[in-house]
């Protein structure tokens, strides 16, 4: 039995500047995790896509007109005060959605999963797809389906899986190397080495060495504004989406454009003003 | 043809007159039942539903029929609990109309689920922490007990009560109906509340999140309290159309008072303690997380203020003001207004807490999401309609289901 007691906590960090929304992430975690394909993909609320890349402007006529891209994978929330009960963990009435404590990701059990379409619901990144068809690829495609994911079937909900086949294929090697730890670079998602950009910089949260951690500098104390919220970055760049939820996001955003950071949650007027420059409770201190 | 079974000295209209009526209806049953086949064998891709809708009209559907079906609970409980005895004249009918209540929502939770098959695993793989599981498990009971306090109004058909064993069978289950009446209720209590929860938890919605007791959120409360306040006004509507359909007065005025005030004053006090939670939640729980109530209401072509006002004014303070009013109540016109009203308003407070929870756009750069049903969820939705419509009429024709029928059309009955 493989065991690797020391939790890890995998995040994500996404330099909006860098983004140039060339979707290499999205066609990459498609191709990555056997993502099926509909006749007419013109519908997006009903198509599959576990990265989706929004395209965001300041609403700013020209020539102030700017736009940023925002990919979103699923957030993999750790829930309120980063107990892993997230949002879609708490709701499944089956147990078909699982928090991992040893890793922080958020699993879809597929086999188990009915269909009821509950963590969907709850889900406010809009992170979770239903299979509403069968799965189907172009005729050859199917041949390069990636033999490590399992394709799922119609009528069950699939999202983002941080590419957790690629951790277990991590720590299987690290254990026949003798090593037991999982290298920085082991364990990779698809879409953060898809990034022609280098945007997306994918790492263990909870590990220093890590560059995730070294430039989210997450806050391990509760925000004394909200003790809900745990994790939040001491990096004034640095934000997650939806933060004041609760739903504690290990995916991170990162931009030096205020607007851009302000479009991460919702404010009441004046509030951003008050809080824009509130980093974690550690800044406090 | 089937006068033998009919209940001895009511009166009935011809058996081709009625099974005209059953097919008629029962066309519109088969139409659902093609609808819910398309749906169990081409999968939900039949519906208009989207990963922006994951819950929609079913969900609706299955929350509405469940709140206006309270009135089996609360009339068992009043009646059986608190002796309100005059509640036996209608008490049977309650039981009836939530039996179908629940026996459809049942059914449509099972083409709701894209993997109806697996229909089971919220039994064997269930999560404790889910409001769904809960939701499950006090569902499929206090269905048992429906059906248990359904069968001794069946036993007393006229045929199946000749039977010695069936008609002492029937005598004794109403000795111990109370037993039933007391774990439909405690039932009732948790699911008709853990239906309020399914929204209530949902912190990543704050349309519907709610702080709350423990570990239950104040719609929970809301809910079991408001399927107890509009269930009866249901119970009493139903009554009402049995009525004008067969042209007989079934249920005494004073029973319908009686259940209409008790109706009103539950009303009233649900109506105090929800618009209470609505100003909680729109000055201090959505602006904590950032949201002005005008968020929810406002930059979208259905959900405006109008629906809110709606529920909990047109739907929720007048019926309850009506209903409490002896002279209003007592006027027929102005009760059926009322009970119409109360209905409407219930169902409503259930569309928005499953709809317009997942229509509000939550990301500051989402945009609201506005849906309209397929036929095969229209059709699904009638389906139990149709198929309640039939049940009633199978019922009422063969069963004793209003005690005073006979005396109420004694002087008809001696006239034909």
């Amino acid at each position: 039995m493989i065991q690797d007691k020391k939790a890890h906590k995998y995040g994500m960090v996404i330099d909006l500047d860098k983004c140039t929304g060339c979707g290499s992430c999205t066609v990459s975690c498609m191709s990555e995790n056997n993502i099926p394909f509909k006749e007419d993909e013109s519908d997006k609320k009903d198509s599959i896509t576990w990265m989706r890349v929004y395209k965001l402007t300041n609403g700013k006529s020209f020539p102030d007109t700017q736009i940023t891209y925002l990919p979103r994978p699923c957030q993999h929330c750790g829930g309120k005060g980063d107990h892993g009960h997230s949002p879609c963990v708490s709701v499944c009435p089956a147990t078909a959605t699982d928090y991992g404590y040893d890793t922080g990701i958020v699993s879809q059990i597929y086999t188990r999963c009915f269909g009821c379409r509950y963590c969907m619901v709850s889900c406010p990144y809009h992170a979770r797809y239903f299979n509403w068809w069968d799965p189907i690829w172009p005729e050859g495609m199917e041949k390069y389906l990636s033999p490590n994911v399992s394709p799922r079937m119609r009528g069950v909900v699939e999202k983002c899986s941080f590419c957790y086949h690629r951790y277990q294929l991590a720590r299987e090697k690290a254990y026949y190397d003798g090593t037991h730890e999982i290298a920085e670079d082991a364990y990779q998602t698809a879409c953060t080495t898809a990034c022609p950009a280098g945007a997306i910089i994918f790492g263990d949260l909870n590990n220093p060495s890590h560059k995730v951690h070294q430039i989210v500098k997450p806050d391990p104390h509760p925000d004394p504004l909200n003790r809900d919220v745990v994790g939040k970055s001491r990096n004034p760049k640095v934000f997650r989406l939806l933060e004041r939820l609760g739903t504690n996001p290990k995916v991170y955003y990162m931009s030096e454009r205020e607007w851009v950071r302000k479009l991460g949650d919702n404010y009441l007027d004046g509030e951003w003003e008050k809080v824009k420059n509130h980093y974690g409770a550690a800044s406090h201190e | 043809m089937d006068a033998a079974l009919i209940p001895e000295g009511a009166k009935r209209c011809s058996f081709p007159k009625f099974m005209l009526g059953i097919a008629i209806v029962g066309a519109v049953l088969l139409w659902g039942v093609y609808a819910m086949l398309l749906c169990w064998f081409k999968g939900l891709n039949q519906t208009n539903m989207n990963d922006y809708y994951g819950f929609a009209l079913w969900i609706w559907a299955d929350l509405a029929v469940i709140a206006i079906g309270g009135g089996a609970f609360f009339t068992g409980l009043l009646k059986y609990i608190f002796k309100v005895d005059e509640l036996k004249n209608i008490i049977n009918f309650a039981v009836i109309i939530g039996f179908i209540c629940y026996s459809s929502a049942l059914l449509i939770l099972a083409i709701d689920i894209g993997q109806p098959l697996r229909g089971w695993f919220i039994f064997w793989h269930a999560n404790v922490h889910s409001m769904l599981t809960e939701v499950a498990f006090c569902l499929s009971c206090y269905f048992a007990v429906l059906t248990i306090e359904f069968i001794p109004n069946i036993l007393e058909n006229r045929q199946l009560n000749k039977v010695p064993f069936f008609h002492h069978l029937a005598h004794n289950m109403h000795g111990v109906m109370a037993i039933f009446a007391a774990t439909g209720a405690f039932l009732s209590f948790f699911h008709q509340g853990s239906l309020g929860g399914v929204a209530g938890v949902l912190y990543g919605r704050p349309f519907a999140v709610r702080e709350g007791l423990l570990i239950w959120p104040w719609t929970f409360f809301l809910f079991t309290w408001s399927a107890a306040a509009f269930g009866p006004c249901f119970t009493l509507l139903v009554t009402r159309i049995t009525e004008a359909v067969t042209g007989k007065k079934l249920v005494k005025d004073n029973v319908v008072h009686l259940l209409a005030k008790i109706s009103g004053w539950m009303i009233c006090t649900y109506i105090i303690a929800k618009i209470i939670d609505t100003i909680y939640w729109a000055t201090v729980t959505a602006p904590g997380i950032g949201f002005e109530m005008s968020h929810f209401y406002t930059n979208n072509s259905f959900y405006g203020y109008w629906i809110l006002v709606t529920e909990i004014v047109i739907c929720g303070v007048i019926p309850g003001i009506l209903l409490i009013n002896k002279s209003t109540r007592e006027n027929p016109t102005l009760r059926l207004l009322a009970i119409i009203l109360a209905v409407i308003g219930v169902c409503l407070n259930r569309w928005v807490m499953v709809l317009q929870v997942v229509a509000v756009p939550v990301m500051s750069f989402d945009t609201w999401a506005l849906y309209i049903p397929s036929w095969q969820e229209v059709a699904t939705t009638i389906l139990p309609v149709a198929y309640g419509i039939i049940l009633i009429a199978v019922t009422y024709r063969y069963l004793p289901v209003f005690p005073q029928e006979l005396e109420l059309n004694k002087s008809k009955a001696q006239e034909s």
